[in-house]
């Protein structure tokens, strides 16, 4: 087969087994589980020969047009140069790690046919977006990955967290959505195709007209896939389903999408000082922002979905000072130790029974009733803090060598101001990963009370899945020397001073939250003593999913003075805690508005509007009540008004003949 | 104008002859039967007031020199509708005497449109036939003679499709009006 | 003679005839009524045919096709009234009123009441 063909099949295979899942969901569930895992692993496989057979060389683009489409045209086109083989290869693992780790947490779940039907849906989506080479097609995956997340946000529907989180999620995207499209056909109007191609050639000469308002229009849609300041606040909700699928939302798809968008058409957006400096600035503020509020929180998804966000600053980070190469590198690292993350949070939340970091920080021994989530968290914990030599700490490092030499004038894609916003933020925001993983970590396992509870080892297909995630999350930050050439072939080392300068903040803050934490427990150790009713789920043996959305519901515990984080935000930790009032500031910014827009429309519609329809219909009831009156059944009436009729007409033709002839 | 004003001078309304003396007083005297008949209490009244309002007519054909017409006049309509219409009433139960309630209540109604419709049509005759002048002289113009001549020369066909016509009144009239048998209800 | 008379005399015999059809309730008075608007127009009849000393005498051949008519007419009109009277016991016109607007559920049971 060619490259193309296997290339075609890596996003077809997951719709089909989709589609063949929804089909045979009822009727034949012993296949749904094959279904599900099956083609997502094969279209791992392929993308794997295929990132193998392009070997980060030429750029490998086909076309095909079903049918023409006036003066812009649409093709089927791929494009797959080193950045779409490398992230093909990444949808393709974690989407089958989900898929895996799902037939163990899901097991009894009764819509797991339709949940994985969406996932495999998901993963097929993601992967046009990334393999293909025409915006239009592009934009089809981009939005089915909006509609899915939608349904996959919202399995646990019975909940009204959940309902109002797939909306929400749904809703804010969209709302970046709207300009996103825009832009794409002022782009493809500013270039006269859609092919990514023929874009990028008409950027290099100089082609595109207005080339801030349309990178301003696709960064609304970014900053909504992405997660980014200020369309970021769907993705913290979105916990509310199941942890598989936060983790292929935060890891391989969904938020990766607007990441790699931007990188795919960097050129445009280098075109525009304006649009990058924006990007560096949501970036910053994105960075730091939710790395304070993944410093406050209490659920532990939410910990990870702030750190998520922060993480996707870095790689906006990078696109703004015009590295793609250091964005999509994170992006590779992040998608494998955040997927960990969250797929170890997951069994870490099946055996406490709890998503509270309070509540799990008030029993002990929760490391030895699941160990392979805590040693792989562990691991993909030091990832994400940046610590050498696990993975986040070369693409962590990528990213802040380039805004270094952005800041210093050594590069010229982007402005200096853009760099110096990205280093200082990704300085800033190190320090704080640093401490609100090591927070995480020390409140989940290291807490002090009555033992855990014990269910039981859990499925070897969770923690399989953990081990093979947790390889990449050690041993990728080694591959950092052969990656510059399936990227631009700028180098991803890191240098000496952004090494030791990121480095020593993270261990810096690391030291710091261990101190306070040390100091707060020998403080007040009578938190165990206090018989503090430790809430819990009703079914603590049942599945894990089912663990999870009775957790959802669980009250959240009193606030716990021990917390390092308090102590570490001071007066920040109120608003820190609930993500800066953002939401707060939407709904009176424009949820409020809109309903009384909406409320105002009802009433013009119900008072006005209705007021003459009703109007028309009781004038034709009273002119027919009028004419009723009318039907007498008297023979004589009718034929006195004929006669009189008769008698009117007779005169009127009289008096016009007499005017006429006098006339 | 000028012709107007020579007939109107030549026969002026101020200087009736004596048949127009006789068409008027025999014509008021319809007129007056007619009211009375349709706004008597009475309903076999009414029956012989119309007697006499048709047979006035008939007078007045015969001041028309219309002979045939006239005696057709009362035989027909004196002789036989009239009697036929007394037989309805009495085979109908009408009250002999005032009844109450001989005019509905549709009255007022029927007073605005019959004056307008009066009003409207003496005005458009009157209007278009002041002047016109009826010669009378000559020999009569429906004598029995002439109207035989006329109908069975001329008017043959209608003549006889009116007998067919009347048959079949016959036939209806003794079709509806027939009573029938218990035991074909 | 003059037209006017007996053109203004049959105007006003049609006039008492209309007025006698729309305002008469027993039916055979109504008849009547019909019978002194036909014979108005036998009069215009007779007398524009007499004025226009028509060849033919179509005016005069007219009104006697038209007394004929009226005899016809009279006579189904009786058979009908007759009937309509044993029918119903009435033959008022005004009380024939099939046709009317027939009065809603609660109408008729107030009107009961």
């Amino acid at each position: 087969m060619t490259t193309t063909t296997l290339a075609v099949l890596v996003p077809l295979l997951p719709f089909l087994g989709s589609v063949a899942g929804l089909l045979l969901g009822r009727t034949a569930p012993g296949l749904v589980r094959p279904l599900a895992v099956l083609p997502t692993l094969t279209a791992a496989v392929l993308a794997a020969l295929v990132a193998a057979r392009q070997g980060g060389g030429r750029a490998i683009d086909a076309a095909t047009q079903l049918t023409p489409t006036g003066s812009v045209p649409i093709d089927l086109a791929l494009h797959i140069d080193g950045f779409a083989a490398l992230v093909a290869v990444l949808v393709g693992v974690v989407a089958t790690c989900v898929q895996v780790y799902s037939t163990g947490y899901l097991r009894d779940d009764p819509r797991y046919p339709s949940y994985a039907a969406l996932v495999s849906l998901f993963t097929s989506a993601m992967l046009l977006v990334v393999y293909s080479g025409d915006l239009m097609v592009l934009l089809v995956g981009w939005e089915v990955m909006g509609i899915c997340s939608y349904f996959l946000v919202g399995h646990y529907w019975e909940t009204p967290e959940a309902r109002s989180a797939s909306l929400k999620a749904f809703l804010v995207t969209k709302l970046g959505d709207v300009p996103f499209l825009i832009g794409l056909f002022a782009l493809a109007a500013d270039a006269g195709t859609f092919r990514i191609t023929g874009v990028l050639g008409a950027v290099a000469s100089g082609g595109l007209d207005h080339p801030t308002v349309i990178a301003l229009l696709l960064l609304a849609g970014v900053a909504g896939k992405s997660a980014q300041f200020p369309l970021h606040t769907w993705l913290p909700d979105a916990m509310a389903g199941p942890t598989p699928v936060s983790a292929l939302i935060h890891a391989a798809t969904m938020v990766a999408a607007g990441i790699y968008f931007t990188a795919r058409l960097l050129p445009v957006f280098a075109a525009s000082a304006a649009a990058m400096t924006v990007l560096a600035v949501m970036a910053a503020i994105t960075m730091v922002g939710s790395a304070l509020a993944a410093l406050a929180q209490d659920d532990i998804k939410r910990v990870l979905a702030y750190s998520t966000m922060g993480q996707l600053g870095y790689m906006a980070g990078a696109l703004a000072v015009g590295d793609r190469g250091a964005a999509v590198f994170h992006l590779l690292s992040h998608a494998a130790f955040k997927a960990l993350l969250f797929l170890a949070a997951g069994a870490v939340i099946h055996a406490a029974g709890t998503n509270s970091l309070t509540a799990m920080s008030r029993m002990s021994g929760l490391a030895r009733r699941v160990p392979d989530a805590y040693w792989t968290m562990t691991v993909a914990l030091l990832a994400l803090a940046a610590i050498p030599p696990f993975a986040g700490f070369f693409s962590k490092e990528a990213v802040l060598v380039a805004a270094e030499h952005t800041a210093l004038g050594e590069r010229d894609v982007a402005p200096a101001g853009a760099g110096w916003t990205v280093l200082v933020a990704g300085l800033l925001t190190a320090l704080l990963t640093a401490a609100y993983a090591l927070r995480l970590w020390l409140r989940t396992f290291r807490g002090r009370g009555p033992e855990a509870p014990d269910h039981g080892r859990q499925p070897i297909a969770m923690t399989s899945v953990l081990w093979v995630l947790a390889i990449p999350s050690l041993g990728f930050g080694t591959t950092v020397t052969y990656l510059d050439d399936w990227f631009d072939g700028h180098a991803l080392t890191p240098t000496l001073t952004t090494a030791v300068l990121g480095t020593g903040l993270a261990v810096a803050g690391a030291v710091i939250t261990y101190a306070v934490w040390r100091t707060l427990a020998t403080r007040t150790p009578v938190t165990a003593s206090v018989p503090a009713p430790v809430p819990r789920v009703a079914h603590p043996d049942a599945e894990a999913g089912q663990v999870e959305a009775e957790a959802l519901h669980l009250p959240r515990p009193a606030e716990d003075p021990a917390d390092p984080g308090r102590a570490l935000l001071g007066p920040l930790h109120g608003p820190a805690a609930a993500g800066f009032h953002l939401d707060a500031v939407y709904r009176t910014a424009f949820v409020r508005p809109v309903l009384a827009a909406a409320s105002l429309v009802r009433f013009l519609d119900r008072e006005v509007v209705d007021t003459y329809v009703r109007a028309a219909g009781n004038g034709a009831k009273g002119l027919g009540w009028l004419v009723r009156r009318a039907q007498t059944g008297n023979v004589q009436t009718y034929l006195s008004a004929l006669l009189a009729g008769s008698v009117v007409l007779a005169i009127v033709a009289v008096a016009l003949a007499n005017a006429v002839a006098g006339a | 104008m000028t012709l107007a004003a020579t007939t109107a001078a030549a026969h002026g309304f101020l200087s009736p002859t004596g048949v127009e003396v006789a068409f008027v007083l025999v014509g008021l005297a319809t007129l007056g039967a007619a009211l009375v008949t349709v706004t008597t209490r009475q309903l076999v009244h009414a029956a012989l007031w119309l007697v006499v309002a048709l047979g006035g007519l008939a007078v007045e054909y015969l001041l028309l020199t219309a002979e045939f017409i006239a005696w057709v006049q009362v035989l027909i309509y004196v002789g036989s509708v009239v009697v036929l219409l007394l037989f309805g009433l009495m085979l109908t139960k009408a009250p002999i005497g005032r009844s109450p309630d001989a005019d509905s209540g549709n009255r007022p109604v029927a007073l605005a449109v019959a004056l307008a419709a009066a009003a409207a049509l003496v005005w458009v005759v009157v209007d278009a036939f002041r002047t016109t002048w009826i010669d009378l002289d000559g020999p009569a113009q429906g004598s029995t003679d002439v109207i035989g001549q006329i109908l069975f020369r001329h008017w043959v066909l209608p003549f006889e499709a009116l007998s067919v016509l009347l048959l079949a009144a016959l036939v209806g009239a003794i079709v509806l009006s027939r009573k029938k048998k218990e035991d074909e209800r | 003679m003059h037209l006017a008379y007996p053109a203004v005399l049959a105007a006003l015999l049609f006039a008492v005839g209309l007025y006698g059809v729309l305002a008469r309730r027993n039916a055979i008075l109504v008849l009547m009524s019909v019978e002194l608007m036909l014979n108005a127009v036998n009069l215009n009849l007779v007398a524009f045919d007499v004025w226009l000393r028509d060849a033919l005498h179509a005016g005069q051949a007219l009104t006697l096709f038209t007394v004929a008519v009226a005899a016809a007419e009279i006579g189904i009109g009786l058979a009908i009234v007759l009937m309509v009277h044993r029918n119903r016991g009435t033959s008022d016109v005004d009380r024939l009123r099939d046709t009317r607007e027939q009065p809603s559920a609660e109408e008729k049971a107030e009107a009961a009441a």
